[in-house]
């Protein structure tokens, strides 16, 4: 293989296996944000993937699969939601709940589905005219899905509303300083769980694109701990929509190159170079100082009542 | 508003309170710590909602059941402490929660042009697009000032606007807030300072423990009998106290001074002496530097100058164990956060002071035996009503926890007791039994530093009676011939004749 080949299809699969790391980092952006701190994700992404396979295995229709993986995650974000916000439970052991949750339930509820299958995934497209490129064309507009161009758009519109907007404002002011939001009659419960369920969607609809377009078959446990690489991208990406892309393909990249390196280094070794990139930047941010240098929403993880101060 | 009352676990903080302010004054709300100033004003902005009591908007009952029907009612309120998200621009702090059409998008330049229109009128000059941690503390109040504004609002409480600002910045504030209300506005101004109330208001209301007790023109009414009416009219209760018996000098702290968090100064220039067998009380009102005081005499924070004496040893910035260990005893304000490990049992507390020495000690052992002892005996001396020794202490009522942090402090025989509102939140009989053994103390030798804002606890309790505002010492007098009066004035910060700055 030439290295221009190579180069193609390195890139044009970061792009494949960077969508759902993307679709679920932007989520919990929003989440974490409002001041909610949500470690259900591997939980959410994976529940979205069974739900997604198997609607769409028994509908034959991979949108309405993906669609209602995306419900099922929205769905299963409302626990935590409940918990964290109206309970004022600790959320790290809500969202670890709701993690463990996630892939016991469907673990249980996947075993038929085991092996199975898919008969119609979500297609691959090729762009007219684009995919004509050289080099790029193949890379970017070739052998790709539309979930894919979609989380590039949603990069966009959630960086927008996040910063140009009033709604990003209030966001912004909820998972900062609560009480300043309360004051001038924001419902900082809404703006809570609202966040949080758009992280629950959008896990949900990263499950699926795993399990309808990415590898259409049903595994159990097949997010394989993508969801703490969210975690970890989200404070990589210093809350911020259009870092998180960057670092969702920058982890992909390194992800697919894993595989590629295979006949010159060992496996075991290039397996864990994604996964130490993770601990790594946990390991940098979580340090308190550097972390409120880093801009992490003042009140994460803090739940918000009116009467107590 | 009549008829206000609200009541928290253990205090009524509005009780019957009928408030009125007339449209386009300065309405000063005037009252001690703790009188519910703050509690009356958060329910005229929906942020408490009132156990019986009506509001009335000229004339109309209206039912404000959150800050947004506050603010539709054009009520506007800048808290004590600002409610400004810092990372955000001054212009989003202002924006943050209007709705003005155009749904969820921003228009930036008109927002621009009214926020450009209310700081020139008012001139509250300040950067719309600067990051309010970027700003002063002067300037973050007038960004607060603006967001009202902007609301459009025609009510403006302010609480405590003062407490934050330089003296130059409050002549800034009157002179912007006399403008707005030539403009039409009304505005309820919260505080203790009673030159404030002189300066700036037309009518005073003067609220004590949740009651209102007047409501009067400034301009017939002066400092002393609004410190009267502050402080309370009671005649004084002293307990039954033996002479003093004046030993040596045990503390003698000289032209201290220090920081406090925010890294204003929190001291300046305090010097005073403490005698064996004398309670020696600070009184003023919170926030004037007691607390600091209290930390730089017990090693919690750094004095950034001036010296402390401890029986003619320097102790000034030792660490808290090496003061705890020359002798002093601190029975801190937050007893449960500071005098207390909560989960651990009252045996344990008990011996925090002394784990590390024998007979609780063995090598690196604990003697619980010892321990146990201790504990049974510390218990029926101060009469510490726990279920056993070995029960956590957060189970113990708040009576129970301070006697034990008594028990410990005092086991040793300290030569020097700090003691920070140590009766605040007590009982009456607890309140009692803390000033009995502080008393006791006293006679047996000790010297007392009482860090308190109970007034008629520091007429009680003392000898001598020091006067703190705003980090400096106002003066110090003889308990004996001292008046709540006179001590009140100077709490608000008039200078006591013959003391020098
Ligand atoms: N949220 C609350 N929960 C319990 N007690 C409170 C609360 N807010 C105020 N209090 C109590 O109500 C009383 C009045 O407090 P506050 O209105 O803050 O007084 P002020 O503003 O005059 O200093 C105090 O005894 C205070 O401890
Ligand atoms: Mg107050």
């Amino acid at each position: 293989m030439g290295w221009e080949t190579w180069f193609i299809v390195t890139l044009s699969r970061t792009l494949a296996y960077g969508t759902p790391l993307l679709l679920a980092t932007l989520g919990e952006i929003y989440t974490e944000r409002s001041g909610v701190l949500n470690l259900g994700v591997e939980g959410m992404m994976i529940m979205g993937a069974y739900a997604a396979f198997s609607t769409a295995y028994t509908t034959g229709s991979p949108w309405l699969g993906i669609m209602v993986g995306a419900l099922v995650g929205g769905a299963f974000s409302l626990i935590h939601a409940f918990a964290s916000i109206t309970l004022k439970a600790n959320q790290v052991v809500s969202g670890l709940s709701l993690t463990m949750l996630g892939l016991g339930l469907s673990g249980v509820l996947g075993r038929g589905w085991e092996g199975r299958p898919l008969p119609v995934s979500i297609p691959e497209i090729t762009v007219p005219g684009l995919s004509k490129i050289p080099f790029l064309g193949p890379m970017l507009f070739e052998g790709q899905n539309l979930i894919a161009y979609f989380s590039i758009l949603l990069v966009v519109v959630m960086w927008y509303i996040l910063y140009r907007t009033r709604i990003g404002i209030a966001v912004r002011a909820v998972g900062e300083n609560p009480a300043a939001a309360d004051s001038l009659g924001i419902s900082v419960n809404k703006v809570r769980y609202l966040c949080t369920i758009v992280g629950g969607i959008l896990a949900g609809l990263a499950g699926g694109y795993l399990s309808v377009a990415y590898r259409p078959a049903w595994t159990e446990g097949m997010t394989g701990g993508m969801g703490w690489i969210v975690i970890a991208l989200t404070i990589f990406a210093f809350w911020n929509p259009a870092i998180g892309m960057l670092g969702a393909y920058l982890f992909a990249a390194l992800y697919h190159l894993s595989f590629r390196l295979q006949p010159w280094v060992s496996p075991e070794l290039l397996k864990a170079m994604p996964y130490a990139f993770a601990i790594l930047v946990l390991i940098a941010i979580s340090r308190g100082t550097l972390q409120k240098k880093m801009g992490a929403p003042a009140a994460l993880t803090l739940p918000y009542s009116r009467s107590e101060e | 508003m009549r008829g206000i009352v609200k009541r928290f676990p253990g205090v009524v903080a509005s009780d019957g309170v009928n408030l009125g302010v007339r449209q386009g004054e300065i309405h000063c709300l005037l009252g001690e710590n703790g009188a519910g100033k703050t509690t009356l004003m958060r329910i005229l902005y929906g942020l408490y909602q009132p156990d019986s009591g009506e509001i009335l908007l000229a004339g109309k009952p209206v039912k404000i059941t959150s800050p947004s029907v506050a603010l539709a009612h054009r009520i506007g309120m800048i808290h004590q402490h600002f409610r400004l998200v810092s990372t955000l621009s001054v212009e989003e702090n202002v924006i943050l929660g209007v709705n003005e059409g155009m749904g969820p998008f921003l228009r930036l330049g008109k927002t621009r042009k009214r926020i450009a229109a209310i700081t020139d009128e008012y001139g509250l000059s300040v950067d719309p697009k600067a990051k309010v941690w970027q700003l002063s503390v002067g300037q973050q109040q007038r960004v607060e000032i603006i967001k009202a504004l902007y609301r459009e609002a025609d009510i403006l409480i302010m609480d405590e606007p003062t407490s934050v600002l330089t003296p130059q910045e409050v002549d800034q504030l009157f002179a912007t807030l006399r403008t707005l209300v030539d403009d039409g506005l009304t505005i309820v101004f919260i505080t203790h300072k009673l030159n404030e109330v002189m300066q700036v208001s037309d009518r005073v209301t003067v609220l004590r423990q949740g009651k209102l007790v007047a409501t009067l023109p400034t301009s017939q009414t002066d400092k002393p009998s609004l410190a009267r009416l502050m402080v309370g009219r009671e005649v004084v209760f002293r307990l039954e106290k033996n002479p003093p018996q004046q030993g040596e000098k045990l503390l003698q702290v000289s032209r201290l001074h220090t920081l406090n968090d925010r890294g204003l100064p929190a001291l300046r220039n305090v010097s005073f002496e403490v005698y064996g067998g004398e309670i020696l009380s600070v009184a003023g009102v919170s926030g004037n530097g007691q607390t600091e005081l209290a930390e730089v005499l017990t090693g919690l924070r750094k004095a950034t100058s001036g010296r402390i004496l401890l029986g003619g040893k320097d102790i000034t910035n030792r660490s808290a164990r090496e003061i705890t260990d020359d002798g002093v005893a601190h029975v801190p304000a937050e007893r449960i956060k500071m005098g207390t490990v909560s989960n651990m049992s009252v045996r344990e507390n008990l011996i925090l002071k002394d784990y590390r020495h024998p007979p609780f000690s063995r090598g690196i052992f604990l003697n619980y035996k010892k321990a146990e002892a201790n504990a049974r005996r510390a218990m029926a001396e101060y009469q510490i009503a726990a279920p056993s020794d070995s029960s956590a202490a957060k189970l113990l009522s708040g009576g129970n926890i301070q006697r034990m942090v008594l028990a410990r402090e005092l086991s040793g025989k300290p030569r020097l007791i700090v003691a920070v509102h140590p009766t605040y939140g007590l009982d009456v009989g607890a309140t009692e039994q803390v000033r009995q053994v502080l008393l006791r103390q006293r006679e047996r030798g000790a010297a007392i530093l009482l860090i308190s804002e109970d007034l008629e606890e520091v007429m009680a309790l003392s000898d001598r009676i020091l006067v703190m505002f705003s980090g400096r010492v106002m003066g110090i007098l003889d308990a004996e011939e001292a008046e709540a009066g006179e001590i009140g004035l100077m709490m608000a910060g008039v200078q006591r004749e013959g003391v020098r700055r």
